[in-house]
C-alpha cells in the first residue's frame, strides 16, 4: 500500500508542474499585452500595471516568469486579487462554505444516488426502475444552472421553504437548496452507474454461491452485490470532483454565496482576470489532490489495483 | 440427370454437387451481408428511443438550418421596450423579454448558435481525439508516451473550469474560438478511449493474417485497426455532443462565452437572469430548448452504445 501511494504521489508531480504550467502559459503567452487582456474592456490604472508586471516578473523570460509563479503557489503565495487582496486571504474565507457545501452535496448524491440504484438495480425493468432511469436522464440534461433557477425559483420563490438567497456565514439551512442543485447531475450518474453494476453482479456465480450457502437476502444485498458494485462509482466520484468545482461556479452564482465558486463567478462578471485565473488554478491543484485521493480509497478497496505491478 | 463425373483409369471422382464439401461450400449469395453496422441498425430501429430522439435532433437541426422557416419575427430588430416582460400575444406566443424582444424568435435562432459550437467542437474532438489516440496506440514507443503524458495534463484540468481560464483572457470571442477552447480540453478523453481499443485491436488474428499477407502497416492501420476499434468513440462522441453544447451554454451564461451580439440559448438564459422573479418564462422557454436538445443527443447516446456494444444488449 506505502508503495502505491508512493508511486502515485511519484505520477502527480509531472502533472502538477504540466497543468500550472499549461494554465501559466495560456494567459501569459497570449499575442499582445498580457495585463490588458486580463482586464478585456477596463483599462486599468497605471499603478495596478506597474504593480502587476512587478508581481508577474513580466521583464523576466517566461520560464523565469512560471518558476516565480510557481514558487509562489509552493510557499503559499497564491498571488493578488483585482482590489489587491492576498488570494490566500480571500481563499482562507470562501474555502470552508465551498467545502460545506460540497461535502453536503456529495453526501446526497452518494447517499441517495447509491440507495435509488441499488433499488433500481434490484428491479430492473419495474416502474421503479423505469422511473428512476427517466427521471436520471432529465437531470442529466438539464445544465446545473438551469436546475438552479428552476429550485430558486418553485422551492424559495413560489413556496417559500428555504431562503432565496444564502445569508452571511452560510448556515448549514440555507446550503440545502444549492446542495440539492449541485448534487443533481452527479446524483443521476450514480443512479445509473450504481443500477448497471448491480444488475450485473446480481447475476454473478458469487451471487448464486453466497445465496446457495444460506446468507440471507439483506447480507447477499450489503455484503455481496452492494461492496462489488461500489468500484465503479467511487472511480466516477473522483472525475465528478471536477464537475462539482464547475457546478459551484454556477449554483454560488445564483444562490450568491461567499465561497470559491461565488468568488470566481463575480469575478468573471467583472472581469476581474487576476482573480479569476489565480482561483481556478487553485481549483485545479485541488481537483488533483481530491483525485489522487479517491486513487487511494479506490486501492483500499480493491486489493487488485494495490497490488498490480 | 446429367452427371460429369469423371470415370476412368478405375478412379471415381464425384461431382462437387454430390459430395458432403459441397454442401458447406455452397451458401446463398443473395443473402444479406451481415455486418457490425446493419446488426447496430437492426438493433437501432426497433427501439422507440431511437426513433424519438432522432426526430428531435432532427428537428433542431431543422431549425437551426432554416430558423426564418419557423419565426416569422426578426428577433434582432423585434426589440421594442414598450413590450418590456409583456405576456404571450397573437404572433409572439412565448412573451417579450425585458429589452422588448420576441422570445419565442430568439429561442428559435438562438439554435445555430448552440448546434454550431456543440457540432464544431465534437467533430474538433473526435478528429484529434481518434488519430493521436490511434497512432498512440499502434505505434506505441516514444510517440505515446508523450501523448499519454501530456493527455494527462490535460485531463487534470476539467474541461469547463480550463475554458473559464483561457476564454476569460482571449480577446475574441466567436462560436470558432469557443469550439476552439472546448476541444482543446476536451480531446484527451477521445484519445485515452481510442488508444484503449487500438491496443486490444491490434493484436488480433486478422490483423496478424493481414501482415503475413504483405500488408503494410499503415494500410492494416487504415483498413483494419481503426474500423474495428471506432465504436466505442462513436458512442462517447454522441454524448459530448450533448455534453459539449452544456459547456457552451454555461460559459455564454457567465458571459465569456459567445458574445451577447451573437443570439445563443446560454446567453438568453444569463440575461433573463436578473428578472426571473418577475418574468419567469422568459428564462424557461431557452432553458427548455437547450434541455430538449441535450436530452435527445444523449438518448441517442445510450441507443448507439446499446447497438455497438454487444454486451450492453445482452443486459439490457
Amino acid at each position: 500500500m506505502l508503495w502505491y501511494v508512493g508511486r502515485r504521489l511519484l505520477q502527480l508531480i509531472p502533472v502538477f508542474f504540466g497543468a500550472t504550467f499549461l494554465i501559466y502559459f495560456m494567459v501569459f503567452s497570449l499575442p499582445g499585452d498580457p495585463i490588458a487582456a486580463l482586464f478585456g474592456d477596463r483599462p486599468p490604472s497605471q499603478a495596478v500595471i506597474l504593480a502587476l508586471r512587478e508581481q508577474y516578473h513580466l521583464d523576466e523570460p517566461f520560464i523565469v516568469q512560471y518558476l516565480y509563479y510557481v514558487g509562489g503557489i509552493l510557499t503559499g503565495d497564491l498571488g493578488t486579487t483585482y482590489s489587491g487582496r492576498p488570494v490566500g486571504d480571500l481563499l482562507a474565507s470562501a474555502f470552508p462554505i465551498t467545502f460545506r457545501l460540497a461535502m453536503l452535496a456529495l453526501a446526497f448524491e452518494a447517499v441517495a444516488g447509491i440507495l435509488v440504484g441499488l433499488i433500481a438495480g434490484l428491479r430492473k425493468g419495474k416502474l421503479f426502475d423505469a422511473s428512476a432511469l427517466v427521471v436520471s436522464l432529465l437531470l442529466i440534461s438539464v445544465p446545473t444552472f438551469v436546475l438552479g433557477f428552476v429550485f430558486q425559483y418553485v422551492f424559495a420563490i413560489q413556496l417559500g421553504w428555504f431562503r432565496t438567497t444564502v445569508g452571511p456565514g452560510a448556515p448549514l439551512q440555507d446550503l440545502i437548496l444549492p446542495a440539492l442543485v449541485l448534487a443533481s447531475v452527479s446524483f443521476a450518474y450514480i443512479v445509473r452507474l450504481t443500477r448497471g453494476s448491480v444488475s450485473d453482479n446480481v447475476s454473478a456465480d458469487f451471487v448464486r454461491t453466497a445465496t446457495a450457502k444460506g446468507l440471507s437476502r439483506p447480507r447477499v444485498v450489503r455484503v455481496h452485490i452492494l461492496r462489488n458494485s461500489m468500484i465503479p462509482v467511487i472511480t466516477f466520484l473522483g472525475v465528478d470532483i471536477g464537475s462539482l468545482m464547475v457546478g459551484a461556479i454556477v449554483t454560488e452564482g445564483i444562490f450568491n454565496i461567499n465561497g470559491v465558486g461565488g468568488t470566481v463567478y463575480k469575478a468573471v462578471q467583472l472581469g476581474e482576470g487576476p482573480t479569476v485565473v489565480s482561483f481556478v488554478a487553485v481549483m485545479v491543484i485541488v481537483y488533483m489532490l481530491a483525485n489522487l485521493l479517491v486513487d487511494l480509497l479506490y486501492a483500499v478497496l480493491d486489493p487488485r489495483i494495490r497490488y498490480a505491478k | 440427370m446429367p452427371s460429369n463425373a469423371t470415370q476412368g483409369d478405375g478412379h471415381f471422382v464425384a461431382d462437387v454437387e454430390e459430395t458432403p464439401v459441397g454442401a458447406v461450400d455452397s451458401f446463398d449469395e443473395s443473402s444479406k451481408v451481415r455486418t457490425t453496422w446493419s446488426d447496430a441498425w437492426e438493433s437501432m430501429r426497433s427501439r422507440p428511443m431511437f426513433w424519438i430522439s432522432a426526430v428531435l435532433i432532427l428537428f433542431v437541426v431543422i431549425v437551426a438550418a432554416f430558423p426564418q422557416l419557423f419565426s416569422q419575427t426578426d428577433p434582432a430588430r423585434g426589440c421594442l421596450l414598450p413590450d418590456s416582460n409583456g405576456a404571450p400575444e397573437a404572433g409572439h406566443p412565448f412573451g417579450f423579454t425585458r429589452q422588448g424582444c420576441d422570445v419565442y424568435a430568439r429561442v428559435i435562432f438562438g439554435a445555430r448558435a448552440s448546434l454550431t459550437v456543440g457540432l464544431l467542437a465534437t467533430i474538433l474532438v473526435t478528429v484529434v481525439g481518434t488519430v493521436l489516440g490511434a497512432i498512440a496506440g499502434y505505434y506505441g514507443g516514444w510517440f505515446d508516451s508523450i501523448l499519454s503524458r501530456v493527455g494527462d495534463i490535460f485531463f487534470a484540468i476539467p474541461t469547463v473550469l480550463g475554458a473559464i481560464v483561457l476564454m476569460s483572457v482571449l480577446p475574441t470571442r466567436d462560436p470558432l474560438t469557443v469550439a476552439l477552447v472546448l476541444s482543446l480540453f476536451a480531446w484527451p478523453q477521445i484519445a485515452r478511449i481510442m488508444r484503449g481499443a487500438v491496443l486490444s485491436a491490434k493484436n488480433a488474428d486478422y490483423v496478424q493474417a493481414s501482415t503475413a499477407l504483405g500488408v503494410s502497416r499503415l494500410q492494416i492501420l487504415i483498413r483494419h485497426v481503426v474500423p474495428n476499434a471506432i465504436n466505442p468513440v462513436i458512442v462517447v462522441a454522441t454524448t459530448s455532443l450533448g455534453t459539449l453544447i452544456v459547456a457552451e451554454a454555461t460559459l455564454s451564461f457567465l458571459g465569456i462565452g459567445l458574445p451577447t451580439s451573437i443570439m445563443s440559448w446560454g446567453n438568453d438564459i444569463g440575461q433573463a437572469r436578473t428578472s426571473v422573479q418577475t418574468a419567469p418564462m422568459v428564462l424557461f422557454y431557452p432553458a427548455a430548448a437547450l434541455s430538449v436538445t441535450v436530452l435527445s443527443f444523449l438518448l441517442m447516446g445510450d441507443v448507439v452504445r446499446d447497438a455497438l456494444d454487444p454486451k450492453a444488449r445482452a443486459r439490457r
